[in-house]
This record gives C-alpha cells, structure tokens and sequence, in this order.
C-alpha cells in the first residue's frame, strides 16, 4: 500500500476541467516530484490532495483511507503539509507566529517548542527574524519559513509547490538541499511540483509528468531524465 | 525604482512651500473644498468661544457625554470591522444584533426588577442582563452567518451585502412582530459603591439612623466643581466608557495573543493557506462573529441602561453610525474601530453647540463626516496599514 494514493480525479474550476483523470502513488521515504508546464494543471493535482479543491470524481487516499471528502484542517492533522506555490507566507504576522500556525492542530507546548527550535537550527535566518514580519523577509528567507511552517505540522507526506519559483540560482540549490537532506535525515516523504525539471528529476526518486491535465509520462527520475521527448519539451532540448 | 523615487522625492520636498501649497490647491478643487471648509470651522468655533456663546463648561459636559455614545459606537464597530477584516463583507445586520442584546436585556432586567433582585443584588442582576443581552446578540449573529451569509461565501462581494441589508429588515420586523411597536423603558437603576471614597453621597436616614452608600453609578447624576467648572456629572457615562475600553482590550489581548486570534490574522490575511495551516476556516469566521456580537450585546445593554429606551429601530442609527465610526478609523482595523468610535461620539456630540447649530443636526455632521473622509482618506483615519494589506 502506498502512503499515498490518487486514482483517476477529475477536477473542475466552474466548467474548466482542469484534471482529466489524473492518478499517481507517493511510497513512503520516496521523493517523487511532479513536473510539467504552465497550466498543466500541477498545483490543481496538490490542492486536490489537500482538499482545498475537491475532485468532481476519482480518489485520494492516505495509507489506504479515504480523505478525498475530508476538509483541509483535517487532511494536514492526518500528516498531509503543503507548501503553497509562492510561499503565502502570512505577512502581517511575525516569523514566529507563522511557525506557530503551522502547528496550529498540535496542542502539545513542550513538542511545539522544541520543532520551533530545530526549524531555527536548520535556518538560523529565521530565529535571528523571528519577531519580523513575515512580509519582511527576502523571497528565500520566505522559502525558507514556509518550509520550516509546514514541518512545524510533521508531516507524514509533504507536498512542495514549486518551491524555487523566483529565486536567485544559488538559492535553489539551497532549497533544494534542504529538500533532499529533509528526506535523507528524517525520512520525510515528499512530492515535489517543479518548473525546474532538471533540478527536480535531478533529486527525485520517480517523476510523473503533467501535460493539460493529463499524466503522460511516469518513470524512474533517472529514466526521464534522459527521455529524449522530455529533454525536448522541459529540460531545454 | 525605488532609489529613483527616493530621490525624486528629495528633489521636491524643498519645493513644499507655500506657493506649492497653493499652486496644488487651485489645481485640485477638492483640497480647496477641505481647506475652506477647516477654516470655516474653526474661525466660527474660535469665534463663538471668544465671544462667550461656548462655555467651557459646556464643552466639558458635551465631551462627557460623547466619550460614552462614542465607546457604544466603538463598540458596534468593533463587529463591522472584524467581520469586513474576514470577509471583506459588510454586516449590515450588526445595528440589530445590537439591538436584540439591549431587547432582550430589557426582558431580563425586568423579570429581575420585578423579583426584587435588581433591588437586593444590583451589581448580580446586572451581570445577568448583560450575559443574557450578550448570549441573545451571540445567537442572532451565529444565525445569521449561518442561515444568511455562509451560503455565499465564494458569491460576488454584492450579493451578501444586499442579504446583509434585507437580513437587518427581517430582524427589525421580526422583532416588531414579536414584541410590538412600542417603546419599552429599561428600569431605573441605581448602584451604590465606593462608600469610602464618596462618603457624603447617597445617604438616607431610615429609622433615624443616617447611611451612607456612596456613588450611585447608573442612575445617579451630581453637581460638581472641576477646575472651576460647574459641571453635572453623570457616572454611567464614565461606567461605560470604562466597561467599553475594558471589552476592547480584551479583545485586543484575544486577537494579539492567544492561539485563536493568531487563526483569525490568518484566516483575514489568506483563507485557503490558513485552511492549509490546519485551521478550520469556518469555525474561525463563527468565532468572528461571536466576538463581535458579544461587543454589541454589551454595547446594547449599556446603551439601554442610559438611554433606558428600547425599541426593535435603536439598532438602525447607532448600527450605521458605527459604520461611519468604522470607515473613520480605517474599516478592518481593530485601534481604528475604537479610534473612530469615540472621534465620532465626540464630535457629534460637541460640534452642534460648538459651531452654534441645532442639536438636531448632529447627523448631518456625523455623515458628512463619513462623506469627508471618503473623499480625502478612503483608507480611513488609521488606515495606512490596510490599504497595503488589500492591495
């Protein structure tokens, strides 16, 4: 059984079907990352897991339980963390109260200030910003909190939503160290949507790929990777 | 860009002289209007002082008096502006909300008038009517988000406005078909405390031994000399001022502090990412509302142990009255509610006599006071913060 499991959704926004049967498993410990142009229809397939837009039909499924009628709030307390596209960092609270928030559903103090206090040793930035805003953070700093947010949930399964968007290069190799060294030291299961094919297939186990709402490829990231048709459509010939 | 614009406005801040101010003034009939209608203001205001038509005194007893209708309006506005924070909506069934509190205040306090117990246990009855005007107000609005406004959570911005309106309609008949067209009267009341502080105050001689009981808070009205002001003081109006500030701050440490508030910043700054965070979007837009219907449930009874008339229409004018308060202070903005509030009852209530109109006036200036700040500071007095936030 796969941690988790999406079989054939559809999902509309009003009349557009913007996922046209779209199925895909995440095994525990994997990184799997989910790559494909604008309007393929990549955050849709995340938002879909999280509940914040449910399928017209098809699947979701969580160590083989059902959460595809579940309400956001409940899927993220069942260990599902999103990481939203363009960070959506609260900007008029302050750093610290942001973490706070991601562990919003958690009611155990000692355990939550203790998760606080690993997010700062991963980014010292951030606990020399604490009393910030979070609108006043640069774009990587914001990364950066949006990520250790969603840890502060502990996540069983988490799911990045083009975590490099609009960084400098040297940046995205910071995330994405991150991303990788997330999996390697805690274990943590990720799904990762990605522009950036080639920094994704690059740190992916497996790779799905998204055209119009449709998978149309699925394959070892190592295999994909060097797929002449996505070297041709996503890597840059 | 930022550096460009930086430096351009260096380059002009020498020139802010008064030929500039003048030259930007022709150019923009508006400012003319605002600056020809200060001066007007205050050449009459300094006029009338000077020549004695204004007393001291006068404005001593008016600003009095306008602190404590300008705290009820502060605290009906406080409900506007955290539901517009939320839902970027305007309730405008808040004004009954607050009526249902002092209403069904009105029934309590009279059921305890007539046990006696308002007599025997005054500061206990008085507790229970403002609980029970908070419960009513806390169902009313419950009700309403439920029945009236979740529905259209994701419909136009217009369409609940207009449910808000007709929703406010429906309340006032409700409540005139249940209860009557008639103006019903709050009891008198009179709470003695501080004996020691007051210790000449409120004595009565029964059975030839003579009992001091102190101030009497809610009924009593006394003559006293302040700075050599003769002034009639009336200490309900202090009462609510003091109760209302002692609401807000709790508020205040709600949203700033505990974990809830922290869910409601959030859920006003981004619902679906708040949703991600774990937060249950609904329950929190519920708690919204029951925070802001408790404000004017209190409000209500307050405003109905001074004012001591309640009908189903006394929500109507102090509900679009708080409005104004709110767009004054910068609608979404919990300092401005407060702020605008009390600006409003103050110059409502000194501006009449103080520019030498009729007292009747007093709505003419308190919305065209809306009308003013629309024109020049739609953001509203202190509303700098959320323009950027909403932008």
């Amino acid at each position: 059984m796969s941690l988790l499991e999406i079989h054939d959704i559809h999902t509309f926004y009003g009349n557009i079907n913007a996922l046209k049967g779209v199925s895909l498993q995440v095994e525990e410990g994997e990184i799997v990352t989910l790559i494909g142009g604008n309007g393929a229809g990549k955050t849709t397939t995340l938002n879909t897991i999280c509940g914040i837009t449910p399928p017209r039909s098809g699947q979701v499924c969580l160590n083989g339980q059902d959460i595809t009628r579940l309400p956001p709030h409940k899927i993220v307390e069942l260990g599902v963390v999103q990481v939203p596209e363009g960070r959506k960092i609260f900007t008029r609270l302050t750093v610290r109260e942001n973490l706070e928030l991601g562990a919003f559903g958690r009611r155990d103090k000692t355990g939550i200030a203790r998760d606080i206090q690993s997010v700062f040793e991963r980014f010292p930035r951030l606990e020399e910003r604490q009393r910030q805003l979070g609108g006043t953070l640069s774009g990587g700093e914001q990364q950066m909190l949006a990520i250790g947010r969603a840890l502060m949930a502990q996540p069983r399964i988490l799911l990045l939503d083009e975590p490099s968007m609009g960084l400098a290069p040297l940046l995205v190799r910071e995330i994405f160290n991150v991303i990788v060294s997330l999996n390697a030291n805690s274990g943590t299961t990720i799904l990762l949507v990605e522009q950036n094919a080639l920094m994704a297939l690059a740190v992916a186990n497996r790779a799905y790929v998204l055209q119009s709402g449709y998978i149309t490829h699925a394959d070892s990231a190592e295999k994909l990777r060097h797929d002449p048709a996505i070297i041709e459509a996503y890597l840059g010939g | 860009m930022i550096q460009k614009s930086q430096t351009a406005f260096k380059n002009q801040s020498p020139r802010l002289s008064i030929n500039g101010l003048l030259n930007r003034t022709i150019q923009n009939p508006l400012r003319l209007i605002a600056i020809v209608l200060l001066v007007y203001i205050l050449v009459v205001a300094l006029s009338r002082l000077l020549g004695g038509d204004y007393r001291a005194d006068q404005f001593a007893r008016q600003l009095i008096f306008g602190l404590a209708q300008g705290s009820i309006y502060a605290l009906i506005a406080l409900g506007y502006t955290l539901v517009y924070g939320i839902l970027l909506m305007i309730n405008f069934a808040h004004g009954e909300v607050f009526m249902a509190g002092a209403y069904i205040g009105f029934f309590v306090i009279t059921a305890l008038n007539n046990a006696g117990l308002l007599v025997s246990q005054t500061l206990l009855a008085l507790l229970i009517t403002i609980f029970s005007g908070v419960i009513a107000s806390v169902i009313v609005a419950v009700a309403l988000e439920r029945i009236a406004y979740r529905p259209l959570r994701n419909a136009p911005r217009l369409v609940p406005l207009i449910t808000a309106i007709g929703a406010s309609i429906l309340l006032q008949q409700l409540f005139l078909r249940l209860f009557g067209v008639s103006t019903r009267r709050y009891p008198d009341v009179n709470l003695y405390a501080f004996p020691q502080l007051f210790p000449e105050l409120g004595c009565a001689t029964i059975n030839g031994e003579t009992i001091c009981r102190g101030i009497d808070l809610i009924g009593g009205r006394y003559d006293v000399v302040v700075f050599g002001l003769q002034l009639r003081v009336l200490p309900i109006h202090f009462l609510v001022f003091f109760l209302a500030l002692t609401f807000m701050a709790v508020l205040w440490f709600i949203v700033q502090r505990t974990r809830i508030g922290k869910a409601m910043r959030a859920v006003a700054e981004d619902k679906s990412t708040a949703a991600l965070m774990g937060i249950d979007v609904d329950q929190v837009i519920v708690i919204t509302f029951v925070l802001g219907a408790a404000l004017a449930g209190a409000g209500g009874v307050l405003f109905a142990l001074y004012n001591q008339q309640v009908s189903p229409f006394i929500g109507f004018i102090p509900g679009i009255k708080a409005f104004t308060a709110a767009v004054l202070g910068g609608i979404g903005n919990i300092p401005g509610a407060v702020f605008g509030g009390l600006f409003l009852g103050v110059v409502e209530s000194v501006a009449p006599s103080m520019l030498g109109l009729s007292q009747q006036l007093k709505d003419v200036i308190a919305f065209s006071m809306l009308v003013l700040v629309l024109i020049f500071r739609p953001t509203g007095i202190l509303g700098e913060v959320l323009a950027q936030k909403k932008a």
